[in-house]
């Protein structure tokens, strides 16, 4: 079966992100942008699953600025077949998104969808959850464990009080779990391999997908400034401040 | 204005996040909670303060599909559709705000108007305010940003809800859920975390000892997690659980962008770490350079006297 892994450009995550002071959003220019690092475990599953000989292709897209191709390359390095790139400038929401997926899912008819349960730029945590329903679909979100077997998907979710498994019927969305496993580094040779391998491009138009912002961005300003604290010099001292100077115990 | 608040719950009762959910929706109007679970939890929503109407459907799973079927049919009577930003609520709005061809506003931590909120982006290092221009607003609520209702005296009529038909895509097959005889994470007043430092699943529980005097949750970072010290779901951070008590204290925990975004709202953070240069210092109001497995023990002695 084929499966489809959508991956994301955001500013890289060890970098420590500055807002502009017009508040018009954060500083994106000269900062060091990744593939989203949820994305990265997608597309790691999704390479394992063709390992096993239970997928027989792997479809990486993206959707952003043409700079996006480099993510799509990433993840033809590390094992993706080929990629799309949907043109888009600015911000595109996770509807936006949801709807260019399920475009692209009607064109290349995956039996699966594997992709990250968030961003983290925009801490949305929707889109995987969007298409399935667009598509009605199930959705298997905050995966751990996938197991594909008889046209179903048992997926083990992490949910607040421990994990729960659903069993879905195929085709369906999968998101990824920090915990469902560790991405894997392209080799150079591998990195010199994806260069030749096929990205095309479209435009959301060409899919017949608006793109139009539905949250209009009024502000974007830096959270309240934690006061500096104090070191104290020992554990009885610690205690003793916590109980009459912080009064918190 | 007339809001709909999914209800989060372990089978017996409404939790803390719905609660908070509910305050944050009774600044937008007259509170609905849909429950969808046994008949006691009904009965425990309808108890909740500001609630003014229960929406009982019952089921022996909350899975996404057919909830998200149910909620789209009620949507009609509503001007916003809440729900606590809890593993339930994010799995479920965004599947309705789909159905409904609107765009969710995940985990808000403000509200400004009917149409206006605030949300942290970036792991919490910028707060957005963002206006929906959609018919119906779709909203996951940060459960750390609103005082919760207060879980009795409330006395609204509980109504059966029409069951959607479900879409038979999913079934529920089992859960392996964490027994825990302290209180929840998110609405502990103390939390006691640890990181990697702990070194090990058996030194982790060297913090319990501090916890159940404090009568506080243990929380972990992501560190410690993937190092098999701590069960997922004390994960504390931008990927786990969002958490604001009064105290806050870090042993072994570097404080790393991600796990700050989980825990910097805290109301006093004490942060004990053997490398003075660590990035928790930063936000911590009181700070300890040392070994902790040394402090460990001479805090729990302390809190003895």
């Amino acid at each position: 079966m084929k499966l489809l892994v959508p991956v994301k450009r955001v500013v890289d995550y060890n970098v420590k992100v500055r807002v502009r002071p017009d508040g018009t959003g954060v500083e994106t220019a000269n900062v060091k942008m990744s593939m989203n690092p949820f994305d990265e475990i997608a597309v790691e599953e999704a390479v394992r699953l063709k390992e096993k000989g239970v997928a027989t292709e792997v479809v990486a897209v993206s959707i952003g600025p043409s700079q996006a191709q480099e993510q799509i390359r990433t993840a033809l390095a590390m094992g993706a077949d080929r990629g799309i790139l949907v043109e888009a400038e600015g911000v595109v929401e996770p509807i936006a998104v949801a709807k260019i997926l399920k475009a692209i899912v009607a064109k290349e008819g995956p039996q699966l969808v594997i992709m990250g349960k968030q961003a983290i730029d925009d801490d949305m945590n929707a889109t995987g959850q969007m298409l399935a329903a667009l598509l009605g679909w199930g959705q298997g979100t905050f995966a751990n464990k996938v197991e594909i077997a008889d046209g179903a998907a048992n997926v083990t979710r992490e949910v607040d009080g421990g994990v729960e498994t659903v069993r879905l019927v195929l085709p369906a969305v999968v998101t990824t779990d920090l915990r469902l496993n560790e991405p894997r580094y392209a080799s150079l040779p591998n990195i010199m391999k994806a260069r030749k391998k096929p990205i095309e491009t479209v435009k959301p138009a060409d899919l017949g997908v608006d793109t139009t912002p539905r949250l209009k961005v009024i502000k974007v300003e830096e959270p309240p400034k934690r006061q500096a604290g104090v070191k104290v010099g020992s554990a009885a001292e610690l205690v003793s401040k916590l109980r009459t100077e912080a009064k918190v115990i | 204005m007339t809001v709909l608040v999914l209800a989060d719950h372990d089978g017996a009762a409404i939790n803390q996040p719905t609660r908070s959910a509910v305050a944050a929706a009774g600044k937008l109007g007259e509170v609905h909670l849909l429950v969808i679970g046994p008949e006691a939890v009904a009965a425990s929503g309808a108890k909740l303060g500001g609630v003014a109407k229960v929406l009982h459907a019952p089921a022996e799973h909350l899975l996404a599909e057919p909830a998200a079927a149910l909620i789209q049919s009620l949507a009609g009577n509503y001007t916003h559709l809440l729900a606590p930003g809890s593993a339930l609520g994010k799995n479920v709005m965004p599947r309705v705000a789909a159905l409904l061809d609107v765009q969710p506003i995940s985990d808000i931590s403000g509200v400004v108007d009917a149409d206006t909120f605030v949300r942290p982006i970036y792991a919490g290092n910028a707060l957005a305010t963002v206006q929906s221009s959609d018919a119906v607003k779709v909203i996951t609520v940060r459960a750390a940003s609103f005082d919760p209702v207060a879980a009795e005296g409330g006395s609204a009529a509980v109504e059966a809800a029409q069951a959607a038909a479900d879409p038979g895509v999913s079934t529920f097959v089992g859960a392996e859920l964490v027994k825990s005889e302290r209180p929840e994470l998110t609405a502990a007043r103390i939390v006691v975390s640890g990181g990697r430092a702990m070194g090990s699943a058996e030194n982790f529980h060297l913090l319990e000892g501090i916890a159940d005097k404090l009568g506080a949750a243990v929380g972990a970072s992501r560190a410690a997690v993937d190092a098999g010290y701590a069960p997922n779901d004390q994960q504390v951070g931008q990927t786990g659980k969002i958490v604001a008590p009064e105290l806050y204290i870090a042993f072994g925990i570097s404080g790393a962008i991600q796990h700050l975004a989980g825990m910097k709202d805290s109301k006093v953070i004490v942060a004990v770490n053997k490398d003075e240069e660590a990035p928790i210092f930063q936000v911590a109001d009181y700070g300890l350079v040392g070994d902790i497995f040394k402090i460990i023990p001479e805090i729990e002695a302390e809190l003895n006297k």
